[in-house]
């Protein structure tokens, strides 16, 4: 395992534990998330990758262990103790495996909501709609058309998200991902269900949102000509703890990483 | 004909009433995956609260529309108050429990909130004044309907507009739909669930405090007691439409009122409890999910 820390990282975590009754789901995660990079998370069916996910995003709060948040240089955050609503306002969003849209809102709505995270008006605001508040909401409406059209979902802004095509579904959920502007964006099997025409275009937008948002993404997939197309970092994981990391052209070659793949001779 | 037409209104009246209790009953669980049995008892706090603001503001000189909207703006108002204390006190310490704890608490609130009331203000009927002014229009329809159900019909549809308005335009009732679809991917995208759940809470304490003004002046008189029935009749509508549903609550309400009015009038009003509740029976063996419910498998 290489160990080069990195110089600043956007998150880091140290010794995630995370046991269900007698079942030790992650065990002494040590792992970083290099600010600016794609950083892929592999392993095995069952090896606790959304575990960790889950812990990052407040769904799970981790037995034992720290986790530290940077979305600018200079600025950290522990994300233990923290709901699920404040670290997506802290920065960090999330797409699922099973997509999970507001399958009965519109496409618009669904980035709206994530949109709306990031408002200062309160409840008031919305029941009087005085003008800051009418002024902010139209801010955000015109900010999700942009995001959707920018994203090709232009058109079917006012479709029910769950007419949408399975790769448009793929798509959208990462636009509402990026709606609640962060400064991690933690995508579970991004390419889990689409078709190999559709994964190449995943592989483009996965690169066009490097280029475009300032971000960072840290990705766990399957599909390893994704991961290693896209990645700048691999970190291996099987049965919950971090067996390998580095550049993705050393872990295609590591025999321990090969191994909890295919299993020993 | 006549008395086909005033079991029609009938049945009309009583729907409003029921569907103002039921769209609370509804949208709690719709949120929460929660039953309310609460709920009836903030109606009968809003008939209670509607009586005294009445009285109090009577006698400060005020009357006709004047005094019916500034009555009924505090039953509201102190209606929203109780819904929302009542979350936070018996609900938001179980969130996260077994789904059996929250509801004991609510029949354990309910038994409670009939209780004080009783000790408060009184064991005994009290007697509601009638607040509607003089409808003139209402004459050409002597027989048919009474300025009281027509106001009932009328205040339940601008209540029912306002819901609607309410929960497809802004961002809370968005937020609402996002949260009764998928709680957990909600927070996700940054909505604070505490204030989605206290904003349902109030917005169903509103509207039973609707009910509870306009039910006092239907029948002229109120007691602590009118929750109990009046909160399970509308649970039944609700369950009836598809508990979780909106538009479900409503027709459920309705068809509960009309089978209600109908069996009193060509039967006896012996049986129309008797058919109220044989309809949830046959309509939930054909239709688990309610008339409206959609089938929903639980997520692991």
């Amino acid at each position: 395992m290489t160990d080069a820390v990195p110089r600043d990282p956007v998150l880091s975590t140290s010794g995630i534990t995370m046991i269900f009754g007698g079942l030790t789901a992650l065990s002494d995660v040590n792992f970083s998330v290099e600010r600016g990079s794609i950083t892929a998370l592999i392993g095995p069916n069952g090896a606790g990758k959304t575990t960790f996910f889950n812990c990052l995003t407040g769904i799970y709060r981790p037995s034992r262990g720290t986790m530290v948040f940077s979305p600018e240089p200079g600025k950290s955050f522990g994300l233990k103790k923290l709901a699920p609503d404040r670290i997506t306002w802290l920065g960090i969003a999330r797409t699922f495996q099973n997509i999970r849209l507001f399958n009965n809102l519109t496409v618009l709505e669904n980035v709206l909501i994530a949109c709306h995270s990031r408002m200062k008006a309160g409840i008031l605001g919305a029941l009087l709609r005085d003008r800051r508040t009418r002024d902010e909401e139209n801010a955000m409406a015109e900010f999700s058309y942009r995001l959707l059209a920018r994203y090709g979902l232009g058109p079917s802004a006012n479709h029910v998200a769950k007419n949408l095509p399975y790769g448009a579904q793929r798509r959208l959920e990462i636009v509402r991902a990026l709606a609640t502007r962060p400064s991690l964006l933690l995508l579970d099997e991004p390419a889990a269900g689409l078709n190999i025409a559709e994964t190449r275009e995943l592989d483009d937008l996965i690169k066009y949102i490097r280029a475009n948002e300032s971000l960072s993404i840290l990705l766990i997939e399957h599909d390893m000509s994704l991961v290693m197309s896209v990645s700048d970092m691999v970190y291996v994981l099987d049965y919950g703890s971090l067996i390998a990391s580095g550049p993705p052209d050393e872990i295609r070659r590591d025999p321990k990483v090969i191994k909890a793949y295919l299993g020993e001779d | 004909m006549e008395l086909f037409l005033n079991l029609c209104v009938g049945g009309l009246t009583k729907g409003s009433i029921y569907a103002l209790i039921a769209l609370g009953y509804t949208m709690v669980y719709g949120i929460i995956a929660l039953i309310n049995f609460a709920h009836g008892e903030i109606y009968m706090i809003g008939a209670f609260t509607a009586l005294i603001f009445s009285m109090v503001l009577g006698a400060l000189g005020l009357t006709g529309w004047g005094l019916l909207f500034s009555a009924g703006f505090f039953a509201v108002v102190y209606c929203a108050m109780y819904g929302w204390t009542l979350e936070k006190v018996a609900y938001k310490p179980l969130r996260g429990q077994s789904r059996l704890a929250p509801l004991i608490s609510a029949i354990g609130m309910s038994i409670f909130l009939q209780n004080y009331v009783q000790l408060v203000q009184t064991p005994n009927f009290l007697a509601f004044p009638d607040l509607i002014p003089d409808l003139g229009f209402l004459s050409g329809f002597r027989g048919v309907a009474s300025k009281t159900q027509f106001a009932i019909v009328a205040a339940t549809a601008v209540s029912m507009v306002a819901l609607t308005l309410f929960i497809k335009k802004t961002r809370i009732g968005m937020a609402m739909r996002a949260v009764s679809q998928d709680p957990t991917m909600a927070r996700l995208t940054g909505v604070n669930i505490d204030k989605v759940i206290s904003t349902t809470f109030i917005i169903g304490s509103m509207l039973a405090a609707v009910g509870g003004l306009l039910i006092g002046n239907y029948a002229h008189q109120t007691d602590f007691f009118i929750g109990f029935l009046a909160g399970m009749k509308a649970f039944t509508a609700a369950v009836l439409g598809g508990i979780g549903s909106i538009p479900g609550a409503v027709v459920g309400a309705l068809i509960l009122g009309f089978s209600e009015s109908f069996a009193a009038g060509y039967i006896s009003s012996d049986y129309e409890d008797v058919v109220a509740f044989v309809l949830l029976i046959a309509i939930l063996t054909l239709r688990p999910d309610g008339i409206m419910g959609s089938a929903t498998t639980q997520k692991v």
